[in-house]
């Protein structure tokens, strides 16, 4: 009961907020459009009609969440996964790069903190061009990518894996650095009181530390892995792929689709982000930690 | 001749000393100008003895437990551990280190918390798992090996990191307010331990702490310290038998003591404001 009270009750009063502003919001961009349609068919529709057509424009400027969700169903649950319309298929093709970028990312990340971490010239040298890296637009970037990577010959998932990585290794440098200088002072005298060397301070203390901070960033890196993936998908003239789907959707004014994509794109990252939370939790119990 | 008398006596002391301090001195540089941390520190400690050092916050005495240590390095004077110098003494493990907090691993159980610095020295397994059990033993934790440190209490938690300092068989422990941050009954309790734990290890412990009535309990001699400079104002050889039980607190030969303390704190100005 409480659960219910503390958690689900406070979500569900957010989604109905949203869901109402959502339809109010339809209404009001459709209806230009639907009085433009309604002068030239010389008819005068009630309010109550006028408004139910605004919610059932075939391509509406703004979709109404049931013509979404009924998209979403359909493309999801009643279609062969193998079937081009399929958002399952579409989903997995984005979700595949997603994976192969965030673990390239994550590995990246990691080896550049270990880097700052344990060499001071990279420390002073490396920081300022890693932020410096994500203030260059993604979207400006991507397509080059993918043109040089298909001049020499590399096509297919490992560009877009790249822009995944691009995104990805950001977040776990950063959180990496952090964790692997979070042992406290006293931590470290212990080691050195040990005459510890600097591979078992850094494997018995700073790794184990670090642990919470990886999972932490790796949370953030899989939602942007997926972005990554998204934009990826966009200049290439993909066929499949989230990404894909939204550029075709833009192209035939089918905004019911485009929506539903990326109400999947949504759903994919939603399932990326708890995965990685469910993982984090299990290892730090496994490494001892106090039950929430 | 007089030269040749004094180092005969110097040589002699030496066969004994477990910790010689000569002019010792420790100027940190902060922001705010040079600090004078120790200064002009002599004191020989003796195999065997249990000797505290008392004084307020900042008269050095954690400073100069940190200089034993190799944590801090001196800028004047000498010191020797064990007749090295403490580099050599902390590389060939010459001393365990008792911290404020139990700084255990959080991610360790007790018994593999206990067993780090074994893991780091790199003993053969089965060793590793005789001394765990062995120290354990000592500080009355059998029982709680596989448990993690949040699950045990604060006290329990400082007689593991003791435990973790006795697992290499030092000789010297050197212990820095190890009891500072618990209860009146848990300390009194750890402290009744901790002799007892001397008495059958026959190491040598040197204690820092805020505590008279702690350093006059546990102590065959007391180093009374002031601050600005950090230095010694005096040093108390105690009366006191080595059979300590709690309530010898009550004895005028304790108070008599902790009198004497109290009056080195106040001819060092401790008191002032």
């Amino acid at each position: 009961m409480d659960r219910l009270r503390d958690r689900v009750v406070p979500v569900i009063t957010i989604l109905v907020v949203i869901v109402a502003a959502w339809y109010a919001f339809a209404v009001y961009m459709n209806a230009p459009f639907q009085r433009d349609l309604d002068r030239r068919a010389g008819e005068t529709p009630t309010t109550m009609e006028f408004i139910g057509k605004t919610l059932s424009q075939p391509k509406p400027t703004m979709p109404a969440p049931h013509q979404v969700a009924q998209n979403f169903f359909e493309n999801t649950f009643l279609r062969k996964v193998t079937s081009a319309r399929s958002l399952v298929y579409h989903s997995w093709v984005t979700l595949s790069s997603t994976l192969l970028g965030f673990t390239f990312g994550t590995a990246l990340g990691i080896l550049i903190a270990v880097g700052i971490v344990h060499v001071i010239a990279l420390d002073r040298s490396l920081m300022p061009w890693i932020i410096a890296s994500q203030t260059i637009p993604i979207l400006a970037v991507a397509p080059m990518i993918i043109v040089v990577l298909a001049a020499i010959g590399i096509t297919g998932l490992i560009p877009k894996a790249l822009i995944s990585t691009y995104l990805s290794f950001f977040p776990v440098a950063v959180g990496m650095v952090k964790g692997l200088r979070s042992p406290d002072l006293m931590h470290l005298d212990l080691m050195h009181t040990y005459n510890a060397s600097k591979s078992q301070t850094f494997w018995k203390l700073r790794v184990p530390a670090s642990v919470p901070f990886l999972f932490a960033s790796m949370k953030v890196a899989v939602a942007a892995s997926l972005v990554g993936a998204i934009v990826g998908e966009l200049p290439t003239g993909a066929v499949a792929g989230i990404g894909a789907k939204l550029l075709a959707g833009s192209y035939y004014s089918q905004t019911i689709d485009m929506w539903a994509a990326l109400v999947a794109g949504s759903v994919v990252a939603a399932m990326l982000v708890v995965l990685v939370g469910i993982v984090g939790r299990l290892v730090e119990r496994s490494m001892g930690g106090r039950p929430a | 001749m007089l030269m040749t008398v004094n180092q005969a006596t110097a040589t002699s002391v030496e066969r004994n000393a477990v910790v010689e301090a000569r002019q010792l001195g420790l100027t940190f540089q902060t922001n705010d100008g040079p600090v004078r941390a120790l200064s002009d520190v002599n004191l020989t400690i003796n195999k065997g003895e249990f000797v505290s050092f008392i004084g307020p916050s900042g008269c050095g005495k954690t400073t100069f437990l940190r200089v034993i240590a190799d944590l801090e390095q001196p800028t004047e004077g000498k010191i020797s551990i064990n007749g090295m110098s403490p580099e050599q003494a902390r590389e060939a493990r010459a001393y365990g280190y008792v911290f404020q907090a139990a700084a255990l691993f959080p991610w360790r159980t007790i018994e593999s918390n206990v067993g780090l610095p074994l893991e780091i020295i790199g003993l053969p397994k089965a060793e590793q798992q005789a001394r765990i059990k062995r120290t354990m033993d000592l500080v009355n934790l059998s029982g709680f090996e596989k448990k993690y440190p949040w699950q045990l209490s604060g006290g329990m938690q400082q007689r593991a990191s003791i435990a973790r300092a006795l697992a290499f068989d030092a000789d010297l422990l050197l212990m820095d307010e190890p009891f500072g941050a618990l209860d009146e009954i848990v300390r009194d309790h750890l402290n009744e331990q901790l002799l007892r734990l001397w008495a059958q290890t026959n190491k040598t412990i040197c204690f820092v702490t805020h505590s008279i009535p702690e350093a006059v309990y546990l102590s065959t001699r007391i180093v009374v310290m002031s601050p600005r400079p950090g230095r010694v104002t005096d040093v108390i050889e105690s009366t006191l038998p080595a059979e300590r039980p709690l309530d010898i607190r009550e004895s005028p030969e304790f108070l008599a003591i902790a009198a004497r303390v109290r009056d080195g704190l106040r001819a060092g100005h401790s008191y002032d404001d």
